[in-house]
């Protein structure tokens, strides 16, 4: 197993997971955030229907955007969101 | 860049209206140096009454982080002698305001060119979502992404 890690997330992927932020413990083979979504998504359908367009869905690591090809090593939060719609 | 002009544009994120007059007073009084000062404010729209209000949701942290480090790109681009942007969230009624960016400099290209790409790139970077409520009693979207944001912001890449 690997780290703890907490996972937020915002807007409509918040509402489709049904939980702001929760703290797991990912195994050790989830090495980029793409790894992670696809975690995820096997964890239970509200999961499967928040990442069910994968290419739509932004990251961040301890509140920078990153890529899904990013490693998530040694990240303490990563948040998951729409594309941003804000000013 | 050193501390003090990383903190030349000041950031704030909050619930409470802002008052854009009085940012711009607070930013220009006592200089003599300003010749420029471009004012921005976003609104609600009531999109031909079909909202009751917007609710913006963010991500508090890095809402605030993202907008330094839009500020922080700014100050290298352009010679900017003070700013402000403030950034609201939760519930927004039509004609309420929603963002104001302010820049000051000493002459205008500066200011306008440096506004613009605050705004433009604050859009597209800043975790900020919005939520629509109905008129109708309804539970509205969330507002989707614009592609013509994207398009703003990428033509300020540098070659």
């Amino acid at each position: 197993m690997g780290p703890e890690l907490k996972l937020s997330y915002f807007a409509w992927v918040r509402e489709r997971v049904g939980k702001s932020d929760e703290t797991l413990t990912p195994p050790a083979e989830v090495r980029t955030v793409a790894d992670l979504i696809a975690w995820l998504s096997a964890r239970g359908e509200e999961y499967a229907y928040a990442f069910d367009n994968p290419t739509v869905i932004r990251a961040a690591m301890d509140r920078k955007h990153v890529k899904q090809d990013s490693a998530i090593e040694g990240a303490r939060e990563i948040a998951f969101f729409p594309p941003m719609t804000g000013g | 860049m050193t501390g003090a002009d990383a903190h030349r544009i000041k950031v704030r994120i909050q619930h409470e209206d802002f008052d854009a007059a009085a940012e711009v007073a607070a930013l220009t009084k006592g200089r003599l140096d300003v010749g420029a000062v471009v004012t921005f404010t976003g609104l609600c729209r009531n999109e031909g009454a079909k909202l009751t209000a917007l609710e913006l949701e963010h991500y508090p942290g890095m809402a605030e982080d993202e907008i330094v480090r839009v500020a922080a790109e700014a100050q290298t681009r352009w010679p900017i002698l003070g700013g402000v942007a403030i950034h609201r969230y939760g519930k927004i009624a039509p004609g309420q305001n929603i963002v104001l960016v302010v820049i000051a400099s000493s002459h205008r290209a500066a200011a306008f060119e440096a506004a613009e790409f605050m705004m433009d790139f604050l859009k597209t970077r800043a975790p900020f979502w919005k939520k629509e409520h109905l008129t109708d009693g309804g539970e509205g979207d969330w507002v989707e992404a614009r592609d013509a944001d994207d398009h703003a912001a990428d033509r300020w890449r540098k070659a």
